[in-house]
């Protein structure tokens, strides 16, 4: 029976011990997973970087030492970006629904 | 273990296990050893540190027993899975409930299905020697399995005991001064993921390897045994036999009971009584074929465990061996005893009424209970 697995390699040619490269998570989206989602108001960003700092994730974007956006394919939407963001009266990152 | 002089010990005490790590803290304190001892929080957390060490490229060692253990099972599988060569001293240690310290070997055969290498020690001069070739065993390419050598706590573990023990030096000779770089050794130049999630298109390919190096691990057993026997002169198998070659009732035992059961043999084979012993060593992987070979000239063969698998079918060894017998074309009669749980205290009478019991063997019930009141 064919369940589409069978062009993989076989145990005897995988290394020993589910050892991959570095860096595998990259290829793996999470962002799917998300029911809340974070928006970024760039006009109220201090660039601080405390949510690039607690972000899980790694999925706050940053260029030379400014933030330039959140990466949607990797967040899962915990919401501790917008919970650190010490920005006042309104936080440059806000939590919302998913889908709206 | 000071003799082993491993680079990480991560360990939590626990009774009857306690002094091993304690002890060995103090070597680490007096500078006998060069080991990081990590004093951790758990023995969940142990065994987690031992992975980490041991995917570092780290000889790793650690000590636990019963409910410690228990702690650990959830990390047992991922030190095989990831083929870590993570060597325990178990004491065996019934587990709660009731809470009770004393030995069964409940625990250590609840961590039977974990792909760890087991090898069971009737006293202390085994249980030194066996850790010693454990490493040797662990380490070795073919294998890289997890390995767990046992003693029966109390029994063993706080029972004065005079062994010949090595010279300091020919310990590493033996094991080798350092563990042979393994593939998963962390580099800074050669990145690497380990232990990734690993769905349904290559978890089995991750674990099937396991029962493989388990296969191939008896092999390597043998190998490091004989090498033991020609450089220090005492010798181990997969099993030991003790007056089996002609013998026609058979007991089955691993652990500290053997000992007092050689002693009955001796006493009936003086009344002419054709007694024999079949002490397992070596529990996984399990010698089946083996064990079987001996035991198909016997006439009746008495299984002896010392825990329950609450299937209703026998205990663990036995529900091993009466598969490893399938095979036969004339299998002899074979019984269970289930005895000595929480430490209950099984003497020479209660071996006695076994090969009293193997001579009768027809009308014996397959399950019986030895040493519990009714």
């Amino acid at each position: 029976m064919k369940t589409g697995s069978e062009q993989k390699p076989g145990w005897k040619n995988l290394p020993e011990g589910d050892v991959l490269e570095a860096g595998t998570a990259e290829k793996f989206e999470t962002g799917d997973w998300r029911s809340e989602k974070p928006t970024w108001h760039p006009e109220r960003c201090i660039h601080c970087l405390f949510c690039w700092v607690y972000c899980p994730d790694s999925s706050i974007l940053v260029k030379d030492g400014k933030m330039t956006g959140i990466d949607y394919k990797h967040c899962k939407g915990c919401g501790i970006c917008a919970r650190e963001c010490p920005v006042k009266p309104e936080k440059a990152i806000t939590m919302g629904p998913e889908r709206e | 273990m000071r003799q082993i002089n491993p680079d990480v010990v991560a360990a939590y005490p626990i009774t009857p296990a306690t002094e091993i790590v304690m002890i060995f803290a103090q070597f680490v304190a007096d500078g006998l050893v060069d080991t990081q001892y990590v004093a951790v929080e758990s023995e969940h957390s142990a065994m987690s540190a031992c992975v980490g060490a041991s995917a570092a490229g780290g000889r790793v060692m650690t000590g636990t027993s019963s409910q410690g253990l228990a702690l650990m099972y959830e990390i047992l599988p991922i030190a095989s899975a990831l083929r870590l060569p993570i060597v325990m001293c178990d004491v065996n240690r019934a587990l709660s409930g009731p809470i009770n310290i004393h030995c069964d070997h409940s625990d250590t055969m609840a961590a039977r299905d974990f792909g760890w290498i087991q090898i069971f020690s009737e006293n202390s001069q085994e249980a030194y020697d066996s850790l010693i070739q454990a490493i040797r065993i662990a380490e070795d390419p073919r294998v890289h399995l997890p390995t767990m050598v046992t003693t029966d706590g109390f029994i063993i573990s706080h029972c004065l005991d005079k062994i010949e023990i090595l010279e300091d030096g020919e310990v590493p000779n033996f094991i080798g001064k350092e563990r042979k770089a393994a593939a998963s050794v962390l580099d800074i130049n050669k990145p690497v993921s380990i232990g990734s999630l690993d769905l349904q298109d290559y978890y089995f390919e991750h674990r099937l390897p396991v029962a493989e190096a388990m296969r191939g691990a008896k092999k390597v057993i043998l190998e490091v045994a004989d090498e033991f026997a020609k450089k220090f002169g005492r010798k181990y198998g997969l099993f030991e036999e003790y007056k089996t070659a002609d013998a026609e009732y058979i007991a089955v035992a691993l652990g500290s009971t053997c000992g007092t059961a050689k002693a009955v043999v001796d006493e009936l084979r003086n009344k002419g009584i054709k007694a024999g012993l079949l002490k397992i060593r070596v529990f996984r992987p399990f010698p089946a074929e083996e064990i079987a070979g001996v035991l198909s000239k016997a006439k009746a063969v008495a299984v002896l465990d010392r825990s329950d698998s609450w299937s209703s079918q026998g205990g663990q060894v036995f529900t091993e061996i009466r598969s490893a017998m399938f095979e036969l074309k004339a299998r002899p009669k074979i019984i269970n005893y289930i005895y000595g749980l929480g430490g209950r205290e099984v003497t020479l009478d209660h071996i006695r009424s076994v090969y009293d019991a193997l001579q009768k063997a027809d009308q014996q019930p397959m399950l019986q209970y030895l040493g519990v009141r009714e």
